[in-house]
Formats: C-alpha cells, structure tokens, sequence
C-alpha cells in the first residue's frame, strides 16, 4: 500500500490555529488553560494533551521590517521511527501505510521513547501516565477520511494524500517559492532520517523553523541491539530497568518542561 | 461585498487595508493565495500593526491608525498624475464628465453649506449643474473646470506623497511601493480588488474612508469586474443578513429609508415620493396617477422607480386582508422614527443614561464588553427598570448587576462603585439555541444566502430566535385580542401566520414571505421586477425575493440548492445557495464589458461576465446580468451600469444628501489625535456629533494612540469563545500589544502586566512586547501605538479586562458607528 501523508506548506499557512482545535476535537483531548507570556504561541510545547500546535517565529527582516513564520509541530511518523525501536513492551506500531501508532494500553509510561525520539515527540501524560502522540488520525485514515487537521484548514497549507504525489507537488512548490521571492525555499521529509511519513515546504531553511538540519537519532543503541531481542526472556530484568529509568526520565522531563502546570479545564464534550 | 469571496482568486493584485482577514475571515485567504499561486496577484497590507495578515502578503505598509482618507487620497493623486485611471470606463460609467453648480465650493476643510453651530451641511450645493429634464450636463472630455474629474483633480492635489507620509507615517518607499503595485490594476486588462473591515468604519470618517475606495475602484476602473470591487469583509456569520432585515434605525427591509415623522412622510404617497428617485417635482397626488408616471418612466430615477412596489408588497406581508389601496395599504400602522433624532447605538445609551429608556431587549448582543465607553454603558443599563438577555450564555450584559460585573483592577474615580443592592433592573434571561441547534438561512459576507439544517437538538431549555419570536408576537396579539382601538390595530392586524398547524413555529412560512408570493394564486413571486403595487403581491423584503420557485409544483427555497459546479471556472457556482439580489454573484457586473455591452475590455476576454446578445434581444452572461434585462445598450434610457443610481453613474462625487459630511472624502484627525491636521485647518470632521465635550483626551496627558482588535482564536466579544476551552487555552488572557521602543521607553516588559489609561476608563493586561508594532513619526515627531484586543470580560473560561473600558462616546457623521479604532491613551507598568 502506499505511503498516505500530510503535506504543511508554511507559505500558505496563516497560524489560525484551526489543526490545532481540530486535533483536540477529533481527539478529545481536555484544555489545558495557562497564563498568556506574551507570545501567541501559548503553548511552548506540544504536550500530553495537545498532539499538535503552530510555532511562531517573529524576527527582524531587512525587507519588511520585520518576519513571523509560522510551522505546524507534531509527529514526524518516521518510516525507521525510532520510538518504535526502543520500546520495550511493543507499544508502537507501523500502519502499512506508514503511520506510526502508539498503543496506550501496552504502554507502561517509561518515556524511553521521549528520549529516543529526534524530534521529541512523544509526550508523557502524567494523569495517566501513559505517552502521548498524534496518531495521523488512522481511524479516520483508515474509514477513508482525511486527518482532523487537514480537513480543517482554511488554506490549504495541510492537504492530504499520497506522498509520492505530495513530494511531487512539494518539489513543484520549492522550485515555485524559489523563483518567486524564496531562494532559500526547501522541502522538509523527503530524505530527513531516511524518509519521513510527514512532508513539509519551508520558504527557508529548516533551522529557521526550528527544526534539526540534519536529524539524528539520539545514542540509545544500547537498549535496540542488545537487550531488545531477548526482551521477551528478560522482563524481569526489563522491569527493573524501567523502573529506576523512568525516575531518572521523570526528573529530567519535569526539569525541562514543567508541562503539567497550569489549570485544567476538562471540555464539558469530553464528560471525563 | 460587491464580489464574492471566491471570487478573490480572479484578482491580480488585493489591496487589504482596514481589515487582518488572515486572523478574522480565515476562508478569504484560501482564495487570496489561489490568487497569488495560479495568477502572480500581489497581496498588499496597510495597517498599523503587522499581523498573521501581513505574514502572508507581498507588501506591508504601516499606517497611523484614522489616515486613511490622507493614504487613499495620495492615491487618487497619483492615479491622475500618472494617468493611470481607465479612462474608457471613467468617462462612460461614472460622473466623472458631470458638471458640478457653480457654488459648490471647498475651501480649507470645509465643504460649502457649513452650519457651524449645528455641526451640518446644507447640501444643495452639491450638485449638478442639469438641463430642463433634470439631466447632469457634461463634459465627455473631462476639461470643463466644473465638471467632477477636475474637481477631483484639483481637491487632491494637496496630498503629494511627502504630506501623506508624514500624516499616515508610512515610509515614503513603503507608500510608494503600494502606489506603484495597486494603481497598475487601472490598465484594462487587470483588476484590483479592495478588502475591508471595521479598521476602516470604526471610524469618525467611516463612511468616508469607504467614499475613497470607490472613487479609487472606478478611476481604475476595478468595480463590476471578477477580481475587482469593494468587499467589506462582514464580522458575523449573518451580519448581512441582519442588515437586510433592516436591523439598522433609519431603514426597513431591504435598504429602504424608514418613515419618519417629517411632514413628508405623512401620506403613502408622500413617503413613495420621498424614497423614489427622480419623483420630487412630478405632479402626481395618488398611486394611480404615480403608476402612469413609473410606466412612462422618467428621469434620473434609476432601478429605485419601482420602490413603491417593494413597499406596498411589504405593508401587504405585515399586515394582509387589512392593507388596502383605499387605506394606503396600512402606511399609518408603520411606527415613524422621530426625524430629529439619533437611534443608534451611542445614542441610544446616552438616552438609556439620561433615564429615558425603560426596557432593553439584548439578543446574541454584549454591550457591557462591546460597546464603546463601556462603562458609562453598563451603569446606563442600571437605569433600566427591565433588560432581556438572549444569548447562548449568561454573558457579560446578562450578569452586568453582579458583583463581579463591577469590580475594576485599576481604580479610577470617575467609574461609579455600584454594588448589586443599588440596581432595581429587572433582568430576564432566555437560553438560546446554537447555530447547529436550529435551521434557517444565513447570508453571509458575499450575499450569498445558504439554508442550514439543523445538526443537534438545543440544550436544556434553549430555544430558536425564531421560536422565541414566534412565540412572543403570538402573546403579544393575544394581549390586544378583541381590541376596537384604532391605536391597536398595528398589533390586532399583524399578520402572525407562521404557525406549522401544531402551534408551532414553521420557518418555511418566513421564508414564503421573504421570498414573496402572488396573493392571486399563492405561488412565489419570481423576482422583484415583478412585484406589484396594487396589493396583488406580498413581498417581506423586495431583495429576497425570487429567492423561492415552484418544483414539481411544490415551494423550493434556492438558498438549499448544493451544487458545487462552477461552468465558469471564474468561481460564481451559481446552483450553490442563492445570493441577492436575483442571484448576482457580481454587482455592476454590466463593467465587465465595454459600453458597446459586447466587446470585452482588451485583453481582458476570460473575465467578462455578461453581455448584450442581439440575436436574443437580451443580456446573457455567466453570471445574471446586473441591468435591465431586455434594454440594448444604445437605448438612451439605461445605458449607465449603475442602475440603483439614479443617473445610472458611478459616484466620484457624492451630490447632495447622499453623504453628510462631503461630496469628497478629507482628511481629518480623529476626535483624540496626537498632531493637528496638516490637511486643512479643522481637525475633527466638522459634520461628526460630538457626545462628550469633556471626555476628549489630550495629548499632553495622553500620548500614545490606542486601538482595538479581533483574534482568529476570539470571536466579537468572547461570549462565544471565552466559554470554549479549546479556544480560551489558546488566548487565554487580555493582551496589550506594545512596540519595543516603547516597552524599553516605559521599562514594560514582555509578558508582564501593564495598565492602560484614558480619560474613560483603566484596564490591567499582560504586555505583549512585539517587533511587529513599531513607532511611527508623524509630522516629524515619534508617536507610538498600541493596540489591544477588545474581546475580554469577567465571564467564561477565559477572562480578563474590558477594552471598552477605554474607548470614546463618538461615531462616524454619517451613520454613528463608534470610533474604536483610534484614540488617545497612556500606558504604564502594573
Ligand atoms: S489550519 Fe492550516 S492555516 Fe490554520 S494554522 Fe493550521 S495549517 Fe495553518
Ligand atoms: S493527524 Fe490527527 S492526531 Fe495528528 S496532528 Fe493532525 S489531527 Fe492531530
């Protein structure tokens, strides 16, 4: 089957924000309610609760006066997806169309893959305590209709389909962009990591987007060569490992982020 | 919107000003940058304050917020200077060849007829100079002194480029460059489109600041064409709707001056005379007689000839078996408003705070965060004896007596410490349905009128507008039930006829009478050229009708049509809902083809809309030709496109009571301005109604200029979106937005609150500190601005202070619409 993606193309998105309350609803994910700090980007990350969210960059610019780019932030679904790698209870699994899907139930909270992963991605939910992540909307995916996020947008900076005809359009619109005022204009995904399953156009390059030029995966081969396959004859072993991780995990999650502040306004729609 | 909002991807170049349709009409942008993809358009934005709108354009220029006649009028300049009009069009459709009386003058801001003490203008000078018919004499090569193209010429030869930017602090390359990329859409084969919002109306020169986009649209000749025209971006879903309906003081449905108590609107007649183009001088005392006049025709009377049927068929709608001919049709049940008085909304609260006001009936309305000088409008509402609250929540109007509704972050002596006990208004609260909740029409931005079933049950109690409605004029005649008073016969004879047959109310029965019917057979009415004056039709409001046909001889309503094919490609999908009037998705669109009415403008053949095709004797087109349908274009009676003009002309020059503040829009500093008017020496637009003499804020005291906005995350006063929590996690608090020179000015720093001060009112917000607002320098002095959003109050998940806790008791001279967009403040660290 082939590979189904979205295609974001940052010079046609306006940061109205509409994917972002589009995943919460589709999703059903509660609000998370914290004091504005001067940025319209209220939320600096995504977070257990918020699959996805519109980065705002605001900088000078020798033209205009001043730039504000905006990038929409979520999972990367990478075809060689790292925090599939690294799980030790087989949480994560690949769509054979290329979603990468985490599955709560077999989760145990041990934030392995929100180390592993080169973009950050996964994101522990305390409450549950349990990892997070955009799904890329399989059911709606696989009941034949588009994600959440690309239904929403006004613009069409999100669109949907098969990637080799995305990548195509992709490399149309670089090649556009660049003869039209962006010659710095690139496409983000195609090769990044061997091939993500999340096509982008940048009207500059990825580092003013904030995102990894060169993506690695971070050093976690210990755990993917050698414990990995004989994981199923070393849970005990596993769980003790797990264990004291995840409170070394935790303490550096809650250093970094502090995502669990806030109040918490649970959506009446949500009924939990 | 004279164009639709597809229709924004046929232009070649979109001049954005007075609106951030990124952040506040999201779908515009989808249309824009089809525009810019698919035909190189250019996206231009002109504000003060670089937005999600400015992100995505081609060319930013700031602009002092209330100069945009000084911005607009440099263009209409430089288009002359250059020679950049179209010159075919503005010699044959607008009144640019029209000879102006000789007494009309202007001369150093002030226009001729000024009553100083009044604050108005005898306009009779502001007129053409006409034949024995009435006719404007003209001048087809546009060189007689008097004639309207070098009146123009020479009104704006003040406004060089240097001028414009020291008042509008555009940088002069920044300016130029606008100049330089829309004004090419005059050759004939481009067109420009203009957007606007309330950045542009909220102003005290509103209207006018409208006035100079037409007069900038028809010199480039952009008016009527795909990709052209003035399209004012509506703020709600069903705000034009609400407009049609005549939710505005001085009109009844469908745009029609309303009856007032003036010795002139005394009789039917008199009141058809008064609203009928053309008719003043004719000798006719009856509608009999009047008739024979509408049949022969006469002159300068334009499409409006017929209002007399659009009224009568609406007095037929309203009140039935009881409006007859012998009766004038019931005219004497219409309530006539006081002709000296002033209804709209500043007025109608400074009445409510005089204690001239009883009862206030509030519906999907906020005042107590909307309004301008909120809070002498929510202690106005503490003289009512009665307020009725219609709204989806108990918002911020509804709960105005609560503690909470008073309490202020900033003290300041001049907001009253009122307290519930001291507060005898009665308030009722009725729980309204949802959009989804209910099903009706909603005319959106472009005219177009979409049907919208219902997709979930109301909440608990909640109901429909038009259930509470219903049900409200149902009691009212049940209270006037068997009355022989001829005072109550308005009520006793009302028609009420919208019941389903189970006491319920039918919206099909609105509609049939929206849409109007023959009162001899019953059936739809097939469009208003064929209502009638003799009581044979009814007809709710004239430009719905056509709106409904007979299918397999049942009632359709084509606002239900869903037919998503465009045979065009020019984006009219004209089976998709139905758009008034008749269908038109394109006004004027009779200026898509030159006056030949078949030839295209050259090289411009993909985008002509309508054409006159001799061999069928009749205008066709892709979209409903906007002109008589069976008139060539050599009958001397309709060649002008133009057709609810009387002349048929598109106005560079506003004759007479067509506007109350200048035939020409001038350039005049807002009420609270930080420089004096390097114009002329008036600085207020001398026709404006000043409120609040001592309310005036001065620049000593108050140096920075404020101004209020929206947020894509927010809608209008956050009744709505305050109370969703995915949309309060996303603006979760009240924000100033501040330039960095400032900030570092006033030690502020980002992230921090700050206090924001007027002569009205303080308020406390988080500080915004942004490189996208920055200092402009105006007459060669620096003058900062700030801006903040208007959204907030103390209901809902996200709450915060009140913008209009600051904004002045002063409106626009033409149609008193509050000036929220520019006036005096001062700002400080909390
Ligand atoms: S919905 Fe589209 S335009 Fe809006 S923020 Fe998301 S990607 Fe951008
Ligand atoms: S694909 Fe679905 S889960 Fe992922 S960001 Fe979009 S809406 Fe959210």
């Amino acid at each position: 089957m082939a590979n189904l993606t979205n295609l974001y193309d940052v010079s046609k998105c306006t940061a109205c924000r509409g994917c972002q309350v589009a995943c919460k609803d589709w999703n059903q994910l509660p609000a998370s309610i914290k004091p504005f700090k001067g940025n319209y980007q209220t939320h600096e990350d995504t977070d257990g609760d918020t699959y996805t969210i519109i980065k705002y960059f605001e900088e000078e610019d020798p033209v205009h006066g001043v730039s504000w780019n905006f990038i929409k932030r979520q999972c990367m679904h990478c075809f060689d997806a790292n925090c599939m790698k690294v799980c030790p209870k087989g949480a994560y699994t690949k769509t054979e169309w290329g979603a990468t899907i985490h599955d709560p139930d077999k989760c145990i909270g041990c934030q392995y893959c929100a180390t592993a992963c080169p973009f950050d991605i996964p994101k522990y939910l305390k409450r549950v305590d349990k990892i997070t992540k955009c799904t890329l909307c399989a059911g709606r995916v696989e009941e034949g209709l588009e994600p959440a996020c690309a239904r929403t947008c006004p613009t069409d900076a999100l669109i949907f389909g098969d990637r080799d005809e995305l990548l195509q359009i992709a490399e149309d619109r670089a090649k556009f962009l660049q003869a039209n005022g962006f010659p710095n204009a690139t496409i983000y995904g195609k090769l990044e990591l061997g091939g993500l399953n999340k096509l982008y156009v940048l009207t500059d390059t990825p580092d003013k987007f904030g995102l990894p030029v060169d993506p690695k995966v971070p050093n976690v081969t210990f755990w993917q060569n050698y414990v990995q396959p004989y994981a199923s004859w070393l849970i005990p072993l596993f769980l003790l490992a797990s264990g004291t991780s995840f409170v070394t995990t935790r303490l550096i999650a809650n250093k970094n982020k502090g995502h669990e502040e806030g109040k918490e306004v649970v959506n009446d729609a949500i009924g939990s | 919107m004279t164009n639709s909002v597809n229709d924004l991807k046929n232009t070649d170049c979109a001049l954005i000003m007075g609106s951030n349709c990124a952040e506040n009409h999201p779908v515009t942008m989808r249309w824009l940058l089809k525009a810019r993809d698919t035909r190189g358009a250019k996206l231009i934005h002109v504000d003060p304050r670089f937005t999600r709108t400015s992100a995505r354009a081609d060319i930013y220029a700031p602009l002092r917020s209330g100069t945009d006649i000084a911005f607009l009028g440099g263009m209409i300049k430089y288009i002359i200077d250059n020679e950049l009009y179209h010159k075919d069009y503005v010699v044959n459709y607008t009144n640019a060849a029209c000879l102006i009386k000789d007494d009309y003058s202007f001369e150093d801001g002030l226009f001729s007829g000024y009553d100083e003490e009044n604050r108005k203008y005898d306009v009779s000078s502001w007129d053409y100079q006409t034949d024995e018919a009435g006719m404007a004499l003209t001048d087809p090569t546009l060189q007689h002194p008097r004639c309207v193209f070098q009146l123009l010429k020479k009104h704006y030869e003040r406004y060089d480029i240097d001028t414009v930017c020291e008042i509008t602090g555009t940088p002069k390359n920044k300016y130029l460059e606008v100049l330089k990329t829309f004004c090419a859409t005059g050759a004939p084969d481009k067109t420009g489109t203009i957007m606007y919002a309330m950045g542009i109306t909220q102003h005290t020169v509103g209207s006018q600041n409208v006035r100079a986009f037409s007069i900038v649209q028809m010199l480039l000749g952009n008016m009527g064409r795909p990709g052209g025209g003035i399209n004012a971006l509506r703020g709600e879903n069903n705000v034009q709707g609400a407009t049609d309906m005549a939710l505005l003081y001085h009109l009844i449905p469908g745009y029609i001056n309303s009856p007032s108590n003036a010795p002139s609107n005394k009789k039917l007649i008199d009141y058809i005379r008064s609203v009928t183009p053309g008719s003043a001088k004719l000798q006719f005392s009856n509608l009999a007689e009047f008739r024979e006049l509408v049949k022969a025709g006469f002159p300068n009377s334009g499409w409006k000839i017929n209002s007399s049927k659009w009224i009568v068929s609406m007095l037929k709608a309203w009140y039935g078996d009881a409006a007859t001919e012998s009766n004038d049709f019931a005219y004497h049940y219409l309530p006539k408003r006081d002709d000296k008085k002033n209804y709209s909304h500043i007025a109608l609260f400074e009445a409510m705070y005089k204690g001239e006001i009883d009862g206030l009936v509030v519906n999907g309305s906020n005042p107590v965060v909307g309004g301008p000088n909120a809070n002498k409008e929510q202690e106005a509402m503490t003289k009512l004896k009665w307020l009725v609250s219609i709204d989806l929540w108990l918002n911020e109007t509804a709960d105005f007596w609560t503690y909470k509704a008073w309490t202020r972050s900033v003290h300041n002596s001049a907001v009253p410490k009122i307290t519930p006990e001291n507060i005898q208004t009665e308030v009722f609260f009725l729980p309204a349905a949802a959009v989804y909740e209910k099903e009706g029409t909603a005319a959106q931005t472009g005219r177009l009128v979409q049907y919208r079933w219902k997709g979930a049950d109301p909440v608990g109690e909640s109901k429909a507008d038009l259930w509470i409605y219903y049900e409200l004029g149902k009691r009212l005649k049940k209270l006037y039930e068997g009355s022989t008073r001829p005072e109550d016969e308005p009520v006793v004879n009302m028609t009420w006829d919208y019941d389903d047959g189970h006491g319920h109310d039918d919206i099909y029965k609105v509609a049939r009478e929206l849409c109007g019917y023959s009162l001899v057979d019953g059936n739809p009415v097939e469009g208003f050229a064929k209502l009638m004056d003799d009581g044979s039709t009814a007809c709710g409001n004239w430009i719905y009708c056509g709106g409904a046909t007979l299918k397999d001889g049942q009632w359709f309503y084509k606002p239900q049509k869903r037919i998503k094919e465009d045979p065009s490609g020019l984006g009219i999908f004209p089976d998709w809902g139905w758009a008034w009037p008749v269908n038109r998705r394109i006004i004027y669109n009779r200026c898509s083809v030159q006056p030949d009415g078949v030839t295209p403008w050259p090289g411009d053949e993909a985008r002509k809309l309508v054409n006159w095709d001799a061999a069928q004797n009749k205008w066709v087109g892709v979209d409903v030709p906007d002109f008589v349908g069976t008139t060539a274009p050599d009958n001397p009676n309709f060649t002008k496109p133009f057709i609810m003009q009387p002349d048929g002309y598109g106005r560079l020059f506003a004759p007479t009571s067509a506007m109350k503040d200048g035939p020409f829009p001038e350039h005049y500093e807002p009420w609270e301005s930080p420089t004096t008017n390097k114009m002329n020496s008036r600085d207020l637009n001398p026709a404006t109604k000043i409120f609040e003499p001592e309310k005036q804020g001065t620049v000593d005291k108050y140096p920075i200029i404020g101004t209020t906005y929206r947020v894509s995350e927010h809608w209008q006063t956050g009744a709505l979106t305050r109370n969703l929590p995915w949309l309060a996690e996303l603006v979760p608090d009240m924000f100033v937005e501040l330039s960095e020179e400032l900030a570092k000015e006033k030690g502020i720093k980002n992230g921090r609150e700050v206090i924001v001060s007027t002569t009205r009112g303080d308020l406390k917000a988080i500080a915004c500190v942004t490189k996208r607002l920055k200092p402009f320098t105006i007459n060669g002095k620096k003058v900062h601005q700030i801006g903040m959003l208007w959204q907030f109050g103390f209901k809902g998940y996200a709450t915060g202070d009140t913008a209009n806790w600051l904004t002045p008791h002063i409106g626009d001279a033409n149609t008193t619409i509050p000036e929220y967009k520019a006036w005096l403040c001062d700002i400080r660290r909390a």
